[in-house]
């Protein structure tokens, strides 16, 4: 061989995909080691959307915290609301009312459903099927739209607050959230006639990201990632908080582990959540909807202005707050992405010592080079939807 | 001094070009407005509504704002190619027109002069146009080549190995109909199919093979890897902006227009229609059908994987276009 003459030979190729990639579904970075197309090696780098949140809590009073949270998963922010105010009133040892805990169901559950669209739509977007996304969102818009007249807010609702909800439920949301209720599984219909038969859909998802019912539960995997591999676990029914033991659904599970399985998880509880949420509404209790402790739960606002017990009250809850008593204490939900659990200390004081946040896509993201050993670029894309991680949540 | 008929002959031939040609350069202004419009009716929402009465003006918008933009080019990228590969890829395509019959000769009143409506009647139309689509590729390769990003370059090479895959079957489904016709002219094959002859009737598999092996050589939904959105950001263009990218997505929808008009000439009888329409029309009509089609399935399907897209090549379609070569000619002995 001439001495110049260069020996070609294939290298590895080493991707940097993201933080700004259309479908890595906000912040994620990629560093994929590439053979051609293949994956040799996935590792997340996380970080992008770092904001200290568990150290601000340490700062605010308790009652402060709550829009905080809204901003972890911001696709379905009333789970996050509702995880932190139980595990507070766990350490305060509070009994909330009947009425408070159904409305917190309803808005719970509307909550997953709106987290579960996004996911669904996001991913048919990000394998090509555009349509599904904008079908998701017109479903999604509609549950904003019951948000807003919930408490005002569509997103970042601020909803749930300690010892009850900020506002009680109108007749005319019930109305309007049992008429959206009542037709949203014919609209899962037509998200499932577009995708769910579909060959390309198939191709792309079945035997795609594949994980053992071991492997999951070693990696920690929780939600409809790990139920799609055939493991029936679901807080709402091993462990049920709220009134969730009185609602009649199942828990839905795959068989394979692959990304096909994990979508089917999800469509299929966007239904059940549907159901669940028309079984809410058609046996919300009378009576009230906030605990009457006047210091954990300021009285309305109309009565500040002319009653002086009142004014005194909110002046305390505002600018003081309420002492928690001295504990430690740990509160899971079965959240959208998974178990999304707070680990609060507290010492005694108005505000907490320490807040940990357990985040479901956090540690859902770490399956991800276990997933994606052996797989092709674009399936990448199909195994990162499918694990549907949400980065306010995964950075904190 | 030449004949008074050779002079208007050549000003025809010139005319002719000169339509053409503007014509497929305005053709994506339409073009995308009914995409656009297209994907929103599909997807329940309104689509471009600001700029003239149903958004009708959004093109020009979309194309004055092409125009005025920055034209970028990546440092480290090898500039001369940069700069060639969107003309790579949109001259062949453009020059593939050069064969393609639009109707029926027309009389020109006054004159008295019979016009064709083609602008050349080439003897090996469908081997010329099948060979001139194929250095538009070169474009596309240069493109993401030059880019020096890996996403471009990926993008680069799954075109090349695409094209390579699905040009032979495409090939092979057209030699079906040249086999029927007896011609590789497009006149003469259009011809052959007058009074209801169609070639789809004949031909269902070879059309079949046709229609798919040309959404993947025009890079639409369900083979558009090498721009992938998903994957690859946006694949072999990434890095371009302004006209240069524009000379791409131009390429794109003249492509299609390629795609269309070739599926209507060897299959549906080009120009050929009941009498109470002009030629020209029914070709159009016949044209836009495809199109839609074509604006359909993309904002109705997922996309394949590079390795399924492959298996598909390779091994179902053209096994299948060669059991098609072999069906018709026993049919024909």
């Amino acid at each position: 061989m001439d001495e110049n003459e260069e020996v070609i030979s294939t290298r590895e190729m080493t991707l940097h995909m993201g933080p700004q990639h259309p479908s890595t579904h906000g912040v994620l970075h990629l560093v994929l080691d590439m053979q051609g197309e293949k994956i040799v090696k996935a590792s997340p780098d996380i970080g992008y959307l770092h904001r200290g949140t568990e150290k601000i809590a340490e700062n605010l009073l308790f009652t402060q915290f709550v829009p905080y949270t809204d901003r972890m998963d911001y696709m379905c922010a009333m789970t996050n609301n509702l995880a932190y105010v139980q595990a507070v009133e766990k350490l305060l040892g509070l009994e909330l009312t009947e009425r408070g805990k159904y409305v917190r169901v309803i808005a719970a559950e509307l909550s997953r459903m709106a987290g579960h669209l996004v996911a669904v739509g996001a991913w048919g977007l990000d394998l090509g099927a555009m349509t599904v996304l904008l079908y998701a969102f017109r479903e999604r818009e509609k549950i904003l739209d019951l948000f807003e007249m919930l408490c005002g807010s569509r997103m970042t609702l601020n909803y749930l607050r300690i010892g009850g909800v900020r506002y009680d439920i109108t007749e005319a949301f019930k109305k309007k959230c049992l008429d959206f209720v009542l037709d949203f599984p014919q609209r899962v219909d037509e998200y499932e006639r577009l995708i769910t038969n579909n060959r390309v859909w198939l191709k792309r998802n079945k035997g795609v990201g594949v994980i053992t019912a071991d492997d999951a539960i070693s990696l920690g995997l929780t939600g409809p990632s790990l139920r799609a591999s055939g493991v029936k676990w679901d807080i709402r029914r091993d462990e049920p908080y709220l009134v969730y033991d009185r609602f009649d659904f199942v828990t839905p599970t795959g068989e394979n582990g692959d990304c096909f399985d994990r979508y089917m998880v999800r469509v299929r509880e966007m239904r059940e959540s549907a159901g669940i949420v028309e079984q809410a509404l058609k046996g919300l209790p009378e009576g009230p909807v906030n605990v009457d402790m006047p210091e954990i739960v300021p009285p309305p606002k109309k009565d500040v202005y002319k009653d002086m017990e009142a004014l005194i009250h909110h002046f305390k809850y505002v600018s003081h707050g309420f002492k928690v008593p001295k504990g430690e204490v740990y509160s899971s939900i079965e959240s959208p992405k998974g178990e999304l659990g707070y680990y609060i200390i507290s010492d005694g004081s108005e505000k907490p010592f320490r807040v940990k946040i357990r985040a479901p896509s956090f540690v859902n993201l770490q399956s991800l080079s276990h997933l994606c050993r052996d797989a092709y670029l674009a399936d990448v894309i199909a195994i990162v939807s499918s694990l549907d991680p949400v980065f306010g949540e995964v950075d904190k | 001094m030449p004949e008074m008929a050779t002079i208007l002959e050549v000003l025809f031939i010139i005319f002719k070009v000169v339509v053409v040609t503007m014509i497929l350069f305005s053709l994506p202004l339409p073009l995308t407005w009914m995409e656009r419009k297209i994907a929103a009716h599909i997807q329940v929402r309104l689509g471009p509504f600001r700029v003239g009465p149903h958004g009708v003006l959004q093109p020009f918008a979309d194309m004055m704002k092409l125009m005025f933009k920055e034209d970028i080019i990546p440092y480290k990228a090898d500039k001369r190619l940069f700069r060639i590969a969107p003309i790579i890829s949109m001259v062949p395509v453009l020059a593939a027109f050069a064969v393609v019959p639009f109707g029926n000769d027309i009389t020109i009143p006054f004159l008295n002069e019979e016009v064709s409506l083609y602008i050349a009647d080439m003897d090996v139309a469908i081997l010329y146009i099948l060979a001139i689509t194929g250095i538009g590729v070169y474009g596309i390769i240069f493109g993401g080549w030059a880019s020096n990003s890996k996403y471009a370059l990926l993008g680069g090479i799954r075109s090349t190995a695409q094209m390579i895959s699905y040009e032979l079957p495409m090939s092979l489904a057209a030699i079906g109909v040249v086999m029927i016709t007896n011609s590789l002219s497009l006149v003469n094959i259009v011809n052959a199919q007058q009074g209801w002859h169609w070639n789809i009737i004949y031909q269902p598999l070879g059309f079949f093979i046709f229609f798919i092996a040309s959404l993947a050589e025009i890079n639409r939904i369900p083979f558009d890897l090498p721009e992938d959105e998903g994957t690859l950001a946006a694949g072999y263009h990434v890095e371009y902006s302004a006209m240069r990218f524009s000379f791409f997505m131009l390429t794109e929808y003249v492509a299609m227009v390629l795609a269309s008009v070739l599926a209507v000439l060897l299959f549906f009888g080009g120009w050929n229609g009941p009498g109470f329409l002009p030629s020209i029309v029914w070709f159009v009509v016949k044209v836009s059908v495809f199109i839609y089609f074509f604006m359909w399935i993309r904002f109705t399907l997922p996309r394949y994987r590079y390795d399924q897209l492959m298996t598909i090549g390779w091994k179902i379609l053209l096994p299948l276009s060669l059991f098609n070569v072999l069906i018709t000619g026993f049919f024909l002995i």
